[in-house]
C-alpha cells in the first residue's frame, strides 16, 4: 500500500462521480429534501413525537449511512464485474489502496453532503443544536464511512447490482428499525434491546443525538459519551475494512 | 536455458467447477518472441493465460514467469495483461484511464501518451470510453497493458472484431515489441492469425496439441494452412491414442 496509489484510486473515484451528474445531484440534494419533508410534517404540531428537534438528528445519522452503503455496494460491484479490479490487483496495488481509496473518496463526498444537510437544518429549518454544529458533520462522516465499508463488504456476496441493492433490506433496514428512532431501545423486549444496543447504527444515532441535545467538557465541548460512541463506530468501520480486504482476492477460481 | 524462457508451465491442472479447464499442460514460452495460443473457444486458453498472470487459482502444477512463480509480487509491474472483456473504466476518458493506471504503476504521464499513440487512439484521447466502439475499447485496454514497457505481455484475443488494417498494424506492433526484447503471448481462436506468430501453441480440451513454429507445423503435417494442420493433428490423435 502506497499513498500514491491510494490517492490515485480516490481521485479516480471522485472523477467518475463528478461525471455522473444525476448521482451527484441526488447525493447532495436528496438528503436536504428528505430533511425538509420531515420538518414540514411537524410544522402543524411540533410536540408530536418530540418534533423535528428529536427526529432530525437521528435522520442526519441515518441518511449518510444509507446513501453511502448503496453507492459503495453498487460501485464496487461494478469494479469487480468489469475486470478492472482484477487488473488493479494484478498491478502493484495493495488491497488497502483500493479500500482506503474508496473510503477517502466517499468520506469526502459524505462530508460535503452532511455539511449541506446540517447547514440546512440549523439555519432554514431551525434545528436546535446544543453542541457545536461541526461535531454533527464529524459524526455524519463517521456514519458515512461505516456505510461505505459495509457496502464494500456486501458487494463481494452479490453477483449483480440487483442483488447488491437487496442487501439494503437485509442489513440496513433492521438497523434503522432498532436504532431507537421509532421506539426508545429501552422500551423494546429484552432480547431485541440487547441486540439493538450493539448494532453499529445505534452508536451512530446515539452520538448524533448526544451532540444535538447535550454539551460537555470533552474535546469539541461535547459529552464524553459522543467520543466513546464514535470510537465504536470507527471500530466497526475498521473491522469492516479488514473483512472487506479478505473479500478482495488476487487469485480467483 | 533460463534466460531464453519467459514462461515455463509444468503439469498444470486447473479445475473450474467440475470441468478441467486445463488438463495437465506443459509448455514453455520463449523470450523476445510472439507466441500464439490457438484453439477453439472454450479450450482453456483464457484459463492458461490467467494462470500465467497469476490471477487464477490452480489445482496443481507450476507456472514460472521470468524466473519467478506466477503472480509473485515482484512480477506485478513486469507483466502486462489484457483480458477478453476490456478492463477499463467506461465513465472516464481514454487518457484519464491511462493516467490512472500509469499512476498505479508509478510511471510518468508521458508514458500514457506514448501508449495512446502505440494503439492508434490519440485521436480519441478525450472521449469517454463508454462511447467508443468495441474495437476502440479493446485498444484502450491494450494501451493500459503497454504502460511501463512490461517484459511479458499476455493478451487474450486482442484483435477480435478489429478492422483488418488495424489488425495488421497491431501484429506489426507485437513484432516490434518482440524485437525489442518483450515476450508476447497472444491468444486467438482465428486460425488465420497463426501465421503471424513466431511460434504456436495449439490447444484443445485443456490440452496442448502441438508447440512449434508455423512453417514447421505445416511441414510436419503436410498441410497448407494452420486450420488444416490443426485438423490433421486432432484426427491423428484420435487414430493413435497416446
Amino acid at each position: 500500500m502506497t499513498p500514491r496509489t491510494t490517492l490515485a484510486v480516490a481521485a479516480r473515484v471522485l472523477t467518475q462521480l463528478r461525471r455522473d451528474h444525476r448521482t451527484l445531484a441526488m447525493l447532495l440534494v436528496l438528503p436536504c429534501v428528505v430533511l425538509a419533508l420531515l420538518w414540514w410534517m411537524f410544522e402543524a404540531d411540533t410536540r408530536l413525537a418530540g418534533g423535528f428537534d428529536a427526529l432530525g438528528p437521528p435522520l442526519l445519522a441515518l441518511i449518510p449511512f444509507i446513501v453511502m452503503f448503496l453507492v459503495t455496494s453498487v460501485t464496487t460491484l461494478r469494479e469487480r464485474s468489469s475486470g478492472t479490479l482484477e487488473r488493479l490487483l494484478a498491478m502493484p496495488t495493495g488491497k488497502g489502496d483500493v479500500l482506503v481509496g474508496y473510503a477517502l473518496a466517499f468520506g469526502l463526498v459524505a462530508a460535503v453532503q452532511s455539511a449541506l444537510a446540517v447547514l440546512l437544518c440549523t439555519t432554514a429549518l431551525g434545528l436546535d443544536v446544543a453542541g457545536p454544529v461541526w461535531m454533527l458533520v464529524v459524526v455524519a462522516v463517521a456514519d458515512a464511512v461505516l456505510g461505505s465499508v459495509l457496502g464494500l463488504f456486501v458487494s463481494a456476496f452479490a453477483r449483480t447490482e440487483f442483488q447488491a441493492v437487496q442487501f439494503m433490506p437485509a442489513l440496513v433496514v433492521p438497523q434503522i428499525l432498532l436504532c431507537g428512532l421509532f421506539l426508545p431501545r429501552e422500551a423494546m423486549p429484552g432480547v431485541l434491546e440487547a441486540v439493538a444496543d450493539v448494532l453499529p447504527l445505534s452508536f451512530a444515532v446515539d452520538a448524533m443525538t448526544s451532540v444535538s441535545t447535550t454539551t460537555g467538557a470533552a474535546f469539541g465541548s461535547v459529552d464524553g459519551s459522543v467520543w466513546g460512541d464514535l470510537l465504536v463506530v470507527a471500530g466497526f468501520a475498521v473491522a469492516g475494512l479488514v473483512l472487506g480486504a479478505a473479500t478482495l482476492r488476487r487469485r480467483t477460481p | 536455458m533460463m534466460n531464453n524462457v519467459a514462461v515455463e508451465v509444468r503439469d498444470l491442472v486447473v479445475r473450474r467447477g467440475r470441468a478441467r479447464a486445463v488438463d495437465g499442460l506443459t509448455c514453455s514460452i520463449p523470450r523476445g518472441e510472439v507466441t500464439g495460443l490457438l484453439g477453439p473457444s472454450g479450450c482453456g486458453k483464457s484459463t492458461l493465460m490467467r494462470s500465467v498472470v497469476g490471477v487464477q487459482v490452480v489445482t496443481s502444477g507450476t507456472v514460472e514467469v521470468l524466473g519467478l512463480p506466477a503472480g509473485d509480487r515482484r512480477l506485478r509491474d513486469r507483466v502486462g495483461y489484457v483480458t477478453q472483456a476490456p478492463s477499463v473504466y467506461d465513465d472516464l476518458t481514454v487518457v484519464e484511464n491511462l493516467r490512472f493506471f500509469a499512476r498505479v504503476l508509478g510511471v510518468a504521464d508521458e508514458e500514457a501518451e506514448r501508449c495512446l499513440v502505440a494503439v492508434d487512439l490519440a485521436g480519441a484521447r478525450d472521449q469517454m470510453v463508454g462511447r467508443l466502439s468495441g474495437g476502440q475499447r479493446s485498444r484502450a485496454s491494450l494501451a493500459v497493458a503497454l504502460l511501463g514497457r512490461p517484459e511479458l505481455l499476455v493478451l487474450d484475443e486482442p484483435t477480435v472484431g478489429l478492422d483488418p488494417v488495424l489488425r495488421r498494424d497491431l501484429w506489426a506492433m507485437f513484432h516490434a515489441l518482440a524485437d525489442g526484447g518483450t515476450s508476447v503471448l497472444v491468444s486467438s481462436h482465428v486460425m488465420d492469425e497463426a501465421e503471424r506468430c513466431d511460434r504456436l501453441l495449439l490447444m484443445r480440451d485443456g490440452r496442448l496439441l502441438a508447440a512449434d513454429a508455423p512453417h514447421r507445423l505445416l511441414e510436419r503435417t503436410g498441410t497448407a494452412d494452420v486450420e488444416s494442420a490443426f485438423l490433421a493433428i486432432v484426427e491423428h490423435a484420435a487414430e493413435v491414442p497416446a
